[in-house]
């Protein structure tokens, strides 16, 4: 049976979805749930009104279907025969739809009124994105490692020029002793045999 | 015509002799730096060919093209395209200890031609892959928040509502288009410069340039990081991916094998491009990273194992990737159906729980019979798994659009995230060592550099040069430029420089010259394996290869899919056309690399037949005298 749009001018459509809110835990959706309901309804409507006259037999519930989904109107509390504007009646759940929620255990989404959209969550906007915080921490450690790079570099070419000036003998010495797979030959090198004459001097 | 003689008598006076090699080897004299140990070098090779294609494009091509069954054309390839490939590349570098400009007009001048080529195609690499860089960096630095930012659409301006581009295509596609890449509609409308891509371009850059700065003294302790996080994050990865519902239809759908697609040429070409590009072939990084070697370091083995773990990596990433996928897909088909049986509920009032997964064909299909207009009305969504499987699972769209979807929905998004983005640039910032190596060793070849400067001088300014050249990725149009330079730039060039490197080095160089330098180096003559890939069959493969891509890229007029709010089909890409002006730059991309192997040829001719009468004397007295010092002072002491 497809489900029915009443012309209710004034009227909501009011649908629940248990099982997909509850899972295991969703409780049974009978006649006291319905009270309830009323009674959930009639305190919205004295909060946004500040009226103490609402009632639970203001709040006149049809078509209740098995997908648990019914219509609702609201009465005027001093002359029956009038209904609340459709309006009013929306900024009065808009005012109490987080209590109405957390009274079903339910929210926005699995207790929808159609046609009463929910508002949406305010962006949480940090003053400094949290992007640039990570940013920051990265570059500043990578300016640190440049600068560590530059100054080791500049440190061991000193050291170089050091031990070139001081120790140019030692040097020339060593390499002429022949260093042979790492270990120093010990014995004096016979310099008749060293090969810096390659050139025949002419 | 003296130069169309391709005589190499004087070869033996470019290249060092196995006297002078052993003298090297024994007194470590010699200036080129070395690596500190065997695991450095490995771990590097390893780093430069596993890379973000074992990621993210192999896994799609093993699915696209029949999932198991395209490891076999994969397999066959690799053992005969891939391993002579490498083991050339591994042993001339090894043995002539230089880097691509050097081991190419060391076998004969008029090859300089294939060194400069190699350094244009690494050079045109580097530009924009460190721009993927930067957006992996991009991602990374966002993924610190509870809630990430690519979970949820943000509100428009005057809080109605949801940002309509995003409501109409999803929340991780709006951030990629809109909030990362903020693209333009199309190329002509570059966009001008995005600031926040801007910093993570100059990071990706600062972060290289410390890695790289004294060459492989710093690259060969980053890759002990670099080259092994990705391993572990790819196994955490597996066991959670395992552990989630819906990853063993990824598996599945990746592995089923479909013989048919062997069928198919495209499946064999696609597998041998793969195979080649995974590999970093011709880049001229692996025969840089071989000349630091010691002269008996087994290259063979060498290659062999690399081949083998860079396919065991393929097939792993795929396992991991589609683990995930398969997830996502799940999940996504699960939320759908859900979808619709919430609106036959609603539509029909019937109670939860009626309509489940299970019955939900049977309870359409009678519904559909009694009420068919309503059903119509409801325009329900079709669900299927498959085409949930197949969705963007190739390139960027795999990285920053499935799987970061994929991880929302994972419980404790950040860290996944976390561990997804440090992953990528690992994989991306080793591969990035060998593209600046095959740039920078060539330009201190080459003597642009003047001597004096010290290495991170010129690692610096190469950089800095690059990172300006690179701002082109990261105005509105920068991912348009970017698949036009991946298309061009790093295709068709390397596929002519390897097929003239396997030429030059087995018919100019010689085969037989090859063989016994192998022998001298690792102790046994090649056998016949290496004899008939290297002769015969590997350049067979890569000819057929060039010819087939040549003429697909030629046929086909250059499209290039652009994200464009205001088109019919809108989350669809748009297919356009490329400007005419695009034309030039295609050539240039395409054809200098690929051109400057006969330019250079032609005009070293040209220079030589100038100025050859002159240089004759000069040069001939230089190489007896400086070549032969034994004979000289044998006559010196017999007088």
């Amino acid at each position: 049976m497809v489900s029915k749009t009443l012309n209710a001018p004034n009227g909501y459509k009011v649908r629940i979805s248990l099982k997909t809110a509850l899972g295991e835990d969703a409780y049974e959706w009978n006649q006291s749930e319905m009270f309830f309901f009323q009674a959930t309804m009639a305190f919205a409507m004295r909060r946004h009104f500040q009226m103490e006259t609402y009632n639970v037999d203001n709040i006149i519930l049809c078509v209740q279907t098995s997908r648990v989904s019914f219509w609702f109107v609201v009465t005027s509390p001093d002359n029956t025969t009038m209904l609340i504007p459709k309006a009013d009646v929306e900024k009065a759940v808009r005012m109490s739809r987080h209590r109405i929620n957390n009274a079903f255990l339910l929210s926005d989404r699995t207790l929808e009124f159609l046609g009463i959209y929910p508002t949406l969550a305010a962006p949480v906007n940090p003053d400094t994105p949290p992007w640039l915080i990570v940013f920051g921490v990265v570059i500043g450690a990578v300016c640190v490692g440049i600068i560590a790079l530059l100054i080791s570099s500049l440190l061991q070419k000193r050291r170089k020029e050091k031990g070139m000036t001081e120790d140019g003998q030692d040097e020339e010495d060593m390499q002429v002793k022949g260093v042979e797979n790492g270990i120093n030959l010990d014995g004096t090198y016979n310099r008749g045999f060293t090969d810096d004459d390659r050139f025949t001097k002419l | 015509m003296r130069c169309l003689q391709v005589s190499n008598q004087d070869l033996e006076e470019r290249i060092p002799s196995y006297e002078e090699l052993e003298k090297l080897e024994n007194e470590e004299a010699g200036d080129r730096p070395k690596w500190d140990n065997k695991a450095q070098y490995m771990l590097t090779i390893v780093g430069f060919c596993v890379g973000l294609g074992n990621v993210w494009r192999f896994p799609y091509l093993c699915q696209s093209h029949g999932g198991g069954a395209f490891m076999i054309p994969f397999l066959i390839l690799l053992v005969l395209e891939g391993v002579p490939l490498l083991h050339l590349e591994f042993a001339i570098g090894q043995r002539l200890r230089k880097g691509s400009v050097g081991v190419w007009s060391a076998i004969h001048p008029y090859l300089t031609g294939i060194g400069i080529g190699s350094m244009c195609v690494s050079f045109l690499v580097s530009l924009y892959y460190n721009t993927i860089m930067a957006w992996v960096m991009w991602y990374f630095f966002n993924s610190f928040q509870e809630t990430l930012p690519w979970s949820q659409c943000p509100v428009n301006a005057n809080m109605t509502g949801l940002v309509s581009e995003c409501e109409r295509s999803s929340p991780v596609d709006y951030y990629w288009y809109r909030e990362t890449l903020n693209t333009t509609p199309d190329i002509d409308n570059t966009g001008g410069l995005q600031w926040w891509m801007v910093l993570c371009h100059v990071s990706a850059w600062a972060l290289l340039f410390i890695c790289i700065s004294r060459g492989i003294e710093t690259t060969g302790k980053a890759v002990y990081i670099t080259s092994t996080l990705p391993y572990a994050v790819l196994t955490i990865f597996l066991i959670r991916g395992l552990t989630l519902k819906g990853s063993l239809n990824g598996v599945k759908f990746l592995f089923t094998p479909d013989m048919n697609e062997l069928m198919n040429p495209t499946t064999w070409l696609d597998a041998g491009a793969q195979v080649f590009y995974s590999f970093s072939l011709a880049f001229g990084g692996l025969l840089s990273f071989s000349s630091y070697n010691s002269v008996h370091n087994n290259c063979e083995q060498d290659a062999v194992i690399i081949s083998i773990v860079n396919g065991a990596t393929a097939v792993y990433a795929a396992t991991v990737i589609y683990t995930i996928i398969g997830f996502r897909a799940t999940e996504k088909f699960d939320d759908c159906i859900s979808g619709n049986i919430l609106t036959l509920l609603n539509t029909f009032d019937l109670p939860e729980g009626n309509v489940t997964e299970n019955n939900y064909d049977q309870v359409l299909h009678s519904l559909n019979g009694t009420y068919p207009e309503v059903i119509q009305g409801l325009n329900l969504k079709t669900c299927d798994l498959n085409s949930f499987l197949s969705e963007g699972v190739e390139g960027t769209g795999l990285a920053f659009i499935v799987f970061t979807e994929a991880i929302t929905k994972m419980p404790v998004s950040p860290v996944w995230s976390v561990l997804f983005f440090i992953m990528l640039f690992c994989l991306g910032l080793s591969s990035m060592f060998g593209n600046i190596e095959g740039v920078l060793v060539p330009l201190q070849d080459l003597g642009v550099f003047p001597k004096s400067w010290p290495k991170e001088a010129i690692a610096g300014t190469t950089c800095v040069l690059c990172c300006l050249v690179g701002l082109i990725f990261v105005q509105g149009s920068g991912n348009y430029w970017l698949s036009l330079f991946d298309s061009y730039g790093g295709s068709i060039p390397l596929l002519i420089i390897a097929f003239c490197e396997m030429v030059g080095v087995v018919y100019l160089y010689g085969i037989d010259r090859f063989n016994d330098d192998i022998e001298f180096m690792i102790g046994h003559k090649p056998n016949l394996f290496w004899q008939i890939t290297w002769r015969f069959v590997s350049p067979a493969i890569m000819f057929v290869i060039f010819v087939f891509y040549f003429i697909t890229k030629v046929q086909e007029t250059p499209m290039y899919k652009a994200w464009n709010p205001e088109s019919e089909n809108f989350p669809t890409l748009e297919e356009k056309e490329y400007p005419s002006w695009i034309f030039a730059i295609i050539f240039i991309l395409a054809g200098i690399p690929g051109l400057s192997v006969p330019l250079t040829a032609i005009y070293k001719c040209l220079r030589n037949r100038c100025c050859k009468k002159d240089n004759e004397f000069k040069q001939d007295d230089l190489n007896t005298i400086a070549k032969q010092p034994l004979k000289l002072t044998l006559i010196d002491t017999l007088l």
